[in-house]
């Protein structure tokens, strides 16, 4: 693990390592090579030399729909929801499990799909953002509620925050604000509009009760 | 909520103008676009994909200063897979380096508008109002630099997107495209780069120290638009050393306004200290991606910008091709808060590598690690203030010297926001403002939400918190005493200003009101019982703040048609960053023309579609101006409908007027329905479907008119409508908060904040800009900041845990909001901006709140974090952690 965390997780992402980067510098001093310190290859890319070589297929049951896709073994959900599956109403805000943009449900529970992988959810319940209204456009009653409310600013942060109210609700359908508060703290909103976001959530929470 | 929403009414009105009552303006609804936010459908640029698509790396420098002596891809560009790279020489050439014009308007930056201003791109709207000091002319420039004496050197070169002399860690040496980003990364880990290593600055005040190194081999102070290298003496950096500012030190900026040495001698009491505010990462949740392809000769780009109007120019100038041959799609923006106001330098790196790979889509994901180098920082500063006041608690001056962490690009001009706002907020009869704008090897300044104005509370508020105690004043009182009302007049002049030059004044100010009724909404009278109080461990404090910013720009667009099917579009040239302003703002027609809301659809995002000249959006300027601007369009297309009338049935356009159904004859009944009259016309043509347009709009919206021409009846505008002043929108903000003093930890209990917007034109949306941007200010003080290691110039805080934006545990549960909601007299709506007081104004009142729980001793820094606390309160009441150490 290097010190700030970056360069450990088996993510997509390349990233720097602190580590690396210091003891770059030190061993080459002026003169530096890129390969020496700036990216970390992925699992993939160390394993066989060429990232993206081996892809399995595998079913997932995402929206209640099975999708037969060719997933890489270290690939995430997020990725596999965004490029293989065109379901981009997942967001990805920081791809390190920060931000919470990317919450989708994992057998209805809140799970930062950047941080999931895809090999790891075969055989269970995904929903996304974009399976939670109705197949006739009967918005959920948390979507109904933001609607109503005018929740949200940017959105960018929306969807995830949709789905861990929604994950929230059913294990607690009459939440106190804090507690609903809590129960959504592992999503960030920049536009730190958290205030109307409780407000529109508890109406959420209201509606879903059918209150 | 509901009662939250209606306006209290004022305690003391002091003939208030007439609240603006409107049949759409003012009512909540829904947003056309939100139904696409909540259900996934809404595309953000990383959303899109194209057949063919390639993705693209990028290579950050990994020291904070060098040079790029080779660059081997030989390895990279083999593999299968690879498709190109792209380096520094790949960027278009350099635009000529500015002359004198450009200099003062890069001294004189307007609030909100980018430092990095690229090549080909307009200059900022020369009417955009001066947060950063820059009034319109002929009033001088307060925020300007000295005037450059003839010797100067030159200009300094601007930012691009890619560089080969990397001036802070992180910035893009080169970019990779291939099949995947994985593959991407494997090619950019095979490219070998030899470096030479120069020298690099983190903390601004170490480059004051002689002999020390500069952030860049042109200097390490930024003089307007060029640089030079100022020392500071050894016992001005003594003085630092042993933790105190040094406050004869040289300085390159001076505004003054009337007589500093005066004004202090007339006072009773005089508060000063030194003070520290830390630099902070803007990280929208959205990443600057951007994705780009060519097509018949156009370059379509899918980007995340604030503006979309105002982003075309800058964006074609990094690109370098003409504004008419891009296509900007932008039609959510996942926030920006500053660092995306005209677009991004990156975004020409797809484009400009589409270009190369013969138009194939090329897409960029920006990660949240190179989101947090590339993607913009707020200044922050180290330095002094002092201020004097008398027994009743009048401010008779003011006196501060600050120094700007202002990154490695340009001036930023925040320090000079904060004088003028503080000139602004406490009506100082004497002032004096000395700065120095230095280079840091660290991420790029820009503006971010109240750039300068957050700062101005940070650094004036807990001092007049100080004094207050001191002379046994009321907190509120001592603000209401010194606050601007009406037309109050504000700003400082560099020296050698002639007398008599006149200064910026307000078109409105309510301030005092949002003080009033937010004291009434807190409970401050009440509430004065648990200042100090303990109860264990936690004691109790309560603190008010008042914030001001440019809330208001003039002469943009506005366009819509009225089409045969009886439908309304408006164009809106505006971008979606979340404001909602894009659509609020729209309404405007609907309102002036009686257009029933659900008849309207209103065109956004995509340049192609023909949208209208627009404000930037930034500087809280958009909804001032495009009130304004579509006030004047719905009154545009109103007369033509009557002028219609007149044709068809007789008599004179003034005795018909418009309803729900369409043009009415006034006393009589309907006589045109919207279809019919955009049947008319089309068929009348000239003025009346957009063949003739005004001569004064801008190209862009004539280019518009021009695409849309014989579609129905075109109601086409410039805001002309007078002004005289510079608008400011205002806040109070109202603090509760607990302090922990064994652990250090504090909580915010209550919060309440009243805003001085004008007319509230969309009461849902405005709640969320006053508590949302509230807590950006309240992060300011609570968690955010950038950290680095100063040996190495290297980043210890690129993801959001290190740089700790806040979370929905660090608002109290039930922030409270109101608007005063009396019309600003130079809008006929009524309207100003709220995106940037509230960040203002909730700084300060926390601040307050901290130093009347803890003791004005205690807090010098930002942000307040428990350990700062404890050792204060362990070092007697004085502060003990490093006074004057910056990014840590």
């Amino acid at each position: 693990m290097s010190q700030d965390g970056m360069a450990d997780a088996p993510g997509l992402q390349p990233g720097h390592s602190r580590r690396n980067f210091i003891k770059g510098v030190i061993a080459a001093g002026a003169t530096v090579s890129a390969s020496s310190y700036l990216f970390r290859t992925t699992i993939m890319g160390q394993n066989d030399g060429m990232a993206g070589a081996v892809e399995r297929l595998i079913s997932l049951d995402v929206n209640g729909q099975q999708r037969r896709v060719d997933v890489m073994k270290n690939e995430t959900l997020a990725m596999t929801l965004r490029y293989k599956l065109g379901l981009t109403g997942t967001k990805l805000g920081c791809d390190r499990a920060e931000c919470g943009a990317c919450t989708v449900l994992v057998d209805d529970v809140p799970r930062y799909a950047c941080s999931v992988l895809t090999h790891s959810v075969r055989g269970k319940k995904i929903q996304s953002i974009e399976g939670l209204a109705s197949p006739d456009g009967t918005l959920h009653p948390v979507q109904q509620a933001v609607v109503e409310g005018q929740g949200f600013q940017c959105a960018f942060c929306m969807p995830g925050f949709v789905m861990a109210t929604v994950g929230f609700l059913k294990t607690n359908p009459t939440p106190t604000r804090a507690q609903l508060a809590h129960g959504i703290s592992g999503n960030l909103c920049r536009c730190a509009d958290y205030n109307k976001i409780l407000d529109v959530m508890m109406v959420a929470a209201d509606k879903s009760r059918g209150a | 909520m509901a009662e939250q929403q209606k306006p209290v009414a004022p305690a003391t009105p002091v003939e208030p103008p007439k609240k603006l009552e409107f049949r759409l303006l003012g009512h909540n609804y829904t947003t056309p676009d939100l139904v696409a936010k909540v259900t996934g459908k809404a595309k953000y640029a990383e959303d899109y994909r194209a057949e063919g698509m390639v993705f693209i790396k990028l290579m950050p420098s990994p020291r904070p200063h060098a040079r790029v002596i080779s660059i081997d891809a030989s390895a990279a560009l083999a593999m299968p897979g690879v498709h190109g790279i792209l380096t520094a020489k790949d960027l278009p050439a350099p635009p000529p380096p500015p002359g004198p014009a450009p200099a003062a308007a890069a001294a004189a930056r307007p609030a909100g508008t980018p430092a990095g201003q690229p090549a080909g791109s307009p200059a900022p709207q020369a009417a955009a109002p001066g947060g950063g000091g820059a009034p319109a002319a002929p009033a001088p420039a307060a925020g300007a630099a000295p005037p450059v004496a003839a010797a100067t050197p030159p200009p300094m070169p601007p930012e691009f997107a890619l560089t080969d002399e990397p001036v802070y860690e992180g910035e893009p040496i080169l970019a990779i495209a291939a099949d995947s980003e994985e593959l991407a990364a494997e090619a950019i880990d095979r490219i070998v780069v030899e470096f030479e290593a120069l020298p690099f600055v983190i903390d601004p005040l170490q480059a004051m120290r002689p002999g020390s190194p500069d952030g860049r081999t042109q200097g390490n102070v930024f003089v307007g638009p060029s640089m030079k290298t100022v020392k500071w003496t050894a016992a001005d950096m003594a003085m630092v050393d042993a933790g105190k500012f040094p406050v004869g030190a040289e300085a390159t900026e001076t505004l003054t306004y009337g007589d500093i040495e005066k004004g202090f001698a007339e006072a009773d009491l005089i508060v000063e200290r030194d003070s520290q505010q830390q630099t902070t990462s803007h990280q929208p949740l959205e990443s600057r991606s951007a994705m780009a392809y060519w097509q018949n000769g156009k370059c379509y780009m899918h980007v995340s910008t604030q503006s979309l109007a105002r982003t075309v120019a800058s964006v074609a100038g990094w690109v370098g091709i003409k504004p008419e041959e891009l296509v900007l799609i932008s039609e959510y923006t996942g926030g920006g808060f500053g660092s995306k106001i005209p677009g991004a330098q990156s975004m020409a790196i797809p484009a400009l590598m589409s270009k190369k790979l013969n138009g194939r889509p090329v897409m960029m994901r920006i990660s949240r690690a190179e989101e947090t180098y590339i993607g913009r920082v707020r200044p922050g500063y180290q330095g002094w203030v002092k201020m004097g006041f008398k027994k009743d608690g009048r401010v008779t001056a003011i006196d501060t010297f600050i120094v700007e962490a202002a990154g490695p690009y340009r001036r930023q001009g925040d320090h000079a926001t904060s004088a003028n706002l503080g000139s602004l907020l406490f009506q100082a009869p004497n002032m004096r403002f000395r700065g120095l704008s230095v280079a840091t090897n660290t991420p790029p300044g820009v503006s971010q939400r109240a750039p300068g104005g957050l700062q101005a509370s940070v650094w004036f508020e807990p001092v007049v918190h100080e004094a207050a105690k001191k002379l046994g004043i009321d907190q509120v009182a001592i603000r209401k005493l010194n606050a601007p009302e009406g037309q109050a007049q504000f700003g400082l002049n560099p020296p050698n200003t002639p007398a008599g030059r006149p200064r910026n004044k307000l078109t409105s100010c309510f301030v005092k009101e949002c003080l009033d009724q937010g004291a009434e909404l807190f409970g401050w009278e009440a509430r004065k019982a648990n200042s100090g109080k303990r109860t264990g461990s936690k004691v109790r404090g309560i603190g008010v703040g008042t914030g001001a910013y440019t809330a208001g720009s003039i002469g943009v667009d506005g366009l819509c048609i009225l089409r045969p099917d009886g439908k309304l579009e408006i164009h809106q040239g505006i971008g979606n960053l979340g404001t909602h302003s894009v659509i609020d703002t729209a309404r405007v027609i609907a309102e002036v023309a009686n257009v029933p809301w659900e008849n309207c659809e209103v065109v956004w995002g995509n340049t192609s579609l023909g949208l209208p000249w627009s404000s930037i959006q930034a500087g809280s300027q958009t909804t001032y101006a495009h009130t304004r601007a579509n006030y004047a369009t719905g009154n545009d297309l109103k007369k033509k409908l009557t002028e219609i009338a007149a044709k068809d049935f007789g008599g004179t356009p003034e005795q018909y007027d418009t309803n729900a159904q369409g043009v009415i004859r006034k006393g009589g009944g309907l006589r045109l329905t919207w279809a019919k009259a955009a049947e008319r016309a089309i068929a009348l043509g000239g003025i009346y479907d957009g063949t003739e347009v005004p001569k004064e709009i801008n190209a862009m919206t004539k280019a518009a008119a021009a695409a849309h021409k014989g579609r129905g009846l075109m109601g086409v505008a410039r805001d002309n409508l007078p002004r005289d002043g510079q608008t400011y929108g205002f806040m109070s903000a109202f603090a509760e908060v607990e302090v922990d003093v064994e652990t250090g930890v504090w909580t915010i209990v209550d919060f309440v904040g009243v805003a001085d917007v004008g007319t509230v034109i969309h009461p849902n949306s405005l709640g969320g800009q006053i508590n949302g941007g509230s807590l950006q200010g309240i992060g300011h003080i609570r968690s955010q900041k950038l950290v680095y290691d100063p040996h190495y110039g290297a980043g210890l805080s690129t993801r959001m845990h290190h740089n700790k934006p806040p979370t929905i545990l660090d608002v109290p549960t039930n922030a409270q909001w109101s608007a005063v909601g009396l019309p600003d007299p130079s809008n006929p709506i009524g309207a100003k901006g709220i995106g940037e007081p509230s960040t203002v104004a909730a700084a300060g009142a926390v601040l307050a709140a901290l130093a009347d729980a803890v003791g004005d001793g205690i807090i010098r820094r930002t942000p307040v974090q428990p350990e700062h606390i404890m050792e204060a309160i362990a070092n007697g009441g004085k502060p003990a952690y490093e006074p004057l150490t910056a990014f840590i």
